[in-house]
């Protein structure tokens, strides 16, 4: 009787790789092992075997992961992270490392995730409950080691940027089994002083750089429900630009260092200075132009009521008496060019009826003895002598003859 | 407590006064009244951003519980 259903190799690898692919834990798992057969091939990718009393777990590190990762060596004990699945050419299971920590450091890192996520889980780091720093503050507490390079760091920082502000320090130790509790009960002195006696704008909690152990006390539970506990908002500036502590997180603002943490809690005063400067000039400007405006209509005014004044009535009769002149000024000169005019034309008319004019073109004047002009052959008979006058002179002529 | 005006009073003071002044439609001598309160003010904000000194106090637990606030010296700030 032939089976119902025969498969084949692959089949049932895909399958069984489904069954890895599917499962929760397989995708997404911590494990702690040693590490034995390590050997980083040619193509970059990593094998080795992870292994405890009791069992072995074929491992690879992938090239692009292996490129950032601190990579382990043979006999190393290791917490690593990644997901198990199946290589179907080789009939293996095996695991894929995406991180991996020397055990110690990896147990810190494997708290501070859980923990992270428990909190987180409870909305302790939610965005809502951050609560906004004043721009101006008045007065601010600050926890940290009274000894420390973070206190001198911060006091160095709010002395240049913005001395104005008071600060009160509750100093904790930030290191060790101590630093915990004692960050707690600093961050409550300061809630008790600020509701008891003197308003706190913000609280600084800051720590300079140290190793993952040395920032320890600023991942503790503790620490992370005394900052949302505390009435006063929390400013973190913890170690370097590249930690992030649990407190951070809780904090109303994360800075990345101490020094950070004193600019984010304060203005700079020169900025302020220059902000005063801007609005001096600016009333500067309004008044100026206020004055400038009341002096116009200052002026508006006199020229209206010098318009009323005896000198300006004065002024309008010696302006009346200006424009008669200058009127009777023009009639006159309009009167005498209209006579000269006709001086002019008179004088044409004149010289063209005197009959001397005549004489230069020829023509004579003859008279007779008594002084008559002769016009007419009627008037003289032959014989006669008669006075013929020329243009430039005159001579005696006698009649001969008479064609009447 | 001290009891003059801090740096934040005097300069929200001096921004209300600077802003009523720009709004115009002000008799002059209330303009004028303004400007010369505005130019004190702005006096007082300088004076204070210049002269300003750190303030740094420590706060103690007495031996009943209560806090005081001393003053911290560590020769470092300043």
């Amino acid at each position: 009787m032939p089976p119902a259903q025969v498969y084949t190799i692959s089949q049932v690898t895909a399958y069984i790789k489904s069954l890895f692919v599917s499962d929760l834990l397989m995708g997404d798992v911590w494990l702690s092992g040693e590490v034995s057969g390590f050997t980083q091939a040619s193509s970059g990718h990593c094998y080795f075997t992870l292994k405890d009393g009791g069992a072995v777990l074929k491992a690879v590190i992938w090239r692009t992961q292996a490129a950032r990762l601190t990579l382990p060596r043979t006999g190393d004990q290791v917490i690593v992270h990644g997901s198990i699945s199946v290589y179907e050419a080789q009939g293996v299971y095996q695991f894929y490392a995406d991180h991996i920590e020397p055990a110690g450091v990896g147990r810190l890192w494997l708290e501070f995730e859980r923990l992270k996520a428990r909190l987180a889980a409870e909305g302790l780091f939610d965005a809502a409950r951050k609560r906004p720093i004043p721009a101006q503050p008045r007065r601010l507490g600050v926890v940290t080691s009274a000894t420390g390079a973070a206190l001198r760091d911060i006091l160095r920082t709010l002395a240049a940027r913005y001395p104005l502000v008071d600060v009160i320090l509750a100093a904790a130790p930030v290191q060790g089994a101590d630093a915990p509790p004692g960050i707690v009960a600093a961050l409550d002195a300061l809630n008790r002083w600020a509701a008891e006696r003197e308003p706190l704008d913000a609280i600084l909690l800051a720590r300079g750089g140290g190793s993952v152990e040395d920032l320890w006390a600023f991942n503790d539970e503790r620490v992370a429900r005394a900052i949302v506990a505390s009435a006063v908002p929390v400013i973190t500036g913890v170690g370097h630009e590249t930690d992030f502590t649990i407190a951070d997180f809780a904090a109303d603002l994360r800075a990345p260092t101490p020094t950070g943490a004193a600019n984010l809690a304060t203005p700079d005063r020169r900025e302020l200075a220059a902000t005063v400067r801007g609005l001096a000039a600016s009333a500067q400007t309004q008044i100026q132009a206020r004055l400038t405006e009341a002096r116009s209509g200052t002026d508006a005014l006199t020229h209206r009521l010098g318009r009323q004044s005896p000198l300006m009535h004065i002024g309008r009769d010696r302006q009346r008496v200006d424009d008669l002149s200058r009127r009777a000024g023009l009639a006159m000169a309009v009167r005498l060019r209209s006579a000269g005019e006709r001086l002019r034309s008179q004088r044409l008319h004149l010289s063209a009826l005197d009959p001397t004019a005549v004489l230069t073109r020829g023509y004579a004047i003859i008279t007779k003895s008594d002084g008559s002009v002769v016009g007419s052959v009627t008037q003289v008979a032959a014989g006669d002598a008669l006075d013929v006058r020329v243009a430039d002179g005159e001579f005696g002529v006698v009649v001969t003859m008479n064609h009447e | 407590m001290s009891t003059e005006k801090s740096f934040e009073d005097l300069n929200r003071e001096l921004e209300d006064t600077v802003r009523k002044l720009e709004s115009g439609d002000l008799p002059l001598a209330e303009a004028l009244a303004l400007f010369e309160r505005g130019t004190t003010l702005a006096e007082q904000c300088n004076t204070l951003l210049d002269g300003a000194e750190l303030h740094v106090r420590q706060l103690m637990t007495r031996p009943d519980g209560g806090l005081v606030a001393e003053p911290f010296e560590d020769g470092q700030n300043g």
